[in-house]
């Protein structure tokens, strides 16, 4: 699959699915792992604000692979959120405003998330591509299976940097870091599908709406990505 | 998919192969020692060495990337020495396997040396044989199922690795990409031909080893019992 369709497949929230319930609604929701804080406080203000009951589980599903097997709701996928890349070291200091560090800096190891099965890390290395350090930073590169395993190589000084998500970064704090200019890479949308089984599932929809909405937006920015 | 990589084929057995003689050396006086001592310090040693049993390769993975680290008990005076880092090295993950396989190791050998013959040990010893003569003469070849039996698991435990792997090693291509990894990352990346080739070789080559060193074993067994 070419790297830009994966970014643009790219998962997250996945499943939104209708349990059956009288009055209160409850709805059921699959979640990525890097969105699961974000979701959790989503959750609990929509709940106090519809009534409805949210569960939430953790695990993620291609929500356009859902979309063509039938299993979600035909053109209910939609981008929830934007994730943004940022170049960050837990030692204030290292990292520059500018990026330049990855020219000049004396560091042994670059954490980036394997560009073949993460979309931050294919999105790491359309930069490092852009930047022409791709070939020549290749012997110090090390490369986590998510972008959780990339965030802990940095976080525990195995490696001196990294290309993490700015969630991660915004959640730790401290350090310092060098958030990546959205036209160095392709947008890394996270997307979320309403399923067949939650299509006549109110609370379902309201979530869906909660989600859309400036009240939802404020707590997704506020976590770190972008809304589109 | 153009040709297969079997690079961490390669990587995987020299790791296997690395980590199992490391741990016969460090092993095989560990296993004497809590075969043979009162010490009172010879259970929680009994319970340490059996850890990596019971906890999971995350566990022990993220104390090892701690370890390793460029701050680490371990990893600070490899770079003061090497001037290289410890973690996403091969050295670094030849520790991490003796880590991982050595109750594999050490129990076998402990469980051998604990059913040896004490009286033809100290008749050895009366007719004048050294210790070290003693040992290789007289307990090595009583214990040589044992010992096979401790190179097997060590030598299949840690070509099967991967959770341990996945958390330290960095997934570096001819460096630590093993085998477990690599397969990995073809089904992540939704390769599944290239996964499907690199599991059956793994397969094949797994089963050749186990069958070989099972049927030397019958063989030594059977002239154990007509000798």
């Amino acid at each position: 699959m070419k790297l830009d369709k994966w970014i643009k497949s790219f998962v997250f929230i996945a499943a939104l699915i209708g349990v059956g319930q009288a009055r209160a609604g409850e709805v059921r929701v699959a979640v990525a792992a890097n969105f699961t804080a974000a979701m959790k406080e989503i959750a609990a203000a929509f709940e106090k604000s519809s009534g409805h009951h949210v569960v939430l589980s953790f695990g993620e599903r291609r929500p356009k692979a859902l979309e063509s097997a039938g299993t979600a709701v035909a053109r209910s996928r939609f981008t929830y959120a934007v994730g943004k890349l940022v170049l960050w070291s837990p030692k204030p200091g290292v990292v520059d405003d500018k990026g330049e560090v990855l020219k000049h800096g004396k560091f042994a190891r670059l954490a980036i998330a394997n560009p073949r099965t993460a979309p931050y890390g294919a999105a790491a290395r359309q930069v490092l591509e852009h930047l022409k350090l791709w070939d020549s930073l290749q012997p110090r590169i090390v490369r986590g299976e998510s972008i959780a395993q990339t965030h802990q190589f940095v976080a525990t000084d195995n490696a001196e940097l990294g290309f993490v998500a700015l969630s991660q970064v915004m959640k730790t704090g401290g350090g310092s870091s060098w958030i990546v200019p959205q036209a160095l890479y392709t947008p890394i949308r996270q997307q979320a599908v309403l399923l067949v089984r939650g299509k006549d599932n109110t609370a379902a929809h309201a979530l869906i709406a909660y989600l859309k909405s400036d009240a939802g937006a404020v707590v997704i920015k506020r976590f770190g990505y972008g809304t589109e | 998919m153009d040709g297969l990589d079997l690079q961490p084929v390669w990587l995987t057995i020299q790791l296997a192969v690395l980590t199992t003689s490391v741990l016969l050396v460090v092993g095989t006086p560990l296993a004497w020692w809590l075969a043979h001592t009162r010490s009172r310090f010879k259970v929680p040693l009994e319970a340490v060495t059996a850890l990596p049993l019971v906890l999971p390769p995350t566990v022990l993975g993220f104390y090892l990337l701690i370890l390793l680290g460029a701050n680490g008990t371990l990893g600070a005076p490899w770079q003061a020495l090497t001037g290289q880092p410890l973690a996403f090295s091969f050295a670094g993950l030849v520790v991490a396997s003796c880590v991982y396989s050595l109750p594999f190791v050490v129990q076998p050998l402990q469980a051998a040396f604990e059913g040896l013959d004490r009286y033809a040990i100290e008749a050895s010893w009366t007719l004048g044989a050294s210790r070290s003569r003693s040992f290789l003469t007289v307990v090595l070849p009583q214990a040589r199922r044992g010992l096979l039996t401790a190179i097997v698991l060590g030598f299949a435990h840690t070509m099967g690795e991967f959770g341990v792997v996945l958390m330290v090693g960095g997934n570096i291509p001819g460096r630590t990409q093993v085998v477990s990894i690599a397969i990995f990352e073809h089904v992540e990346a939704m390769d599944y031909a290239a996964a499907e080739q690199l599991s059956i070789g793994l397969l094949i080559l797994s089963f050749a080893v186990l069958f070989v060193v099972y049927g030397v074993n019958r063989r030594w067994h059977a002239k154990a019992a007509t000798a």
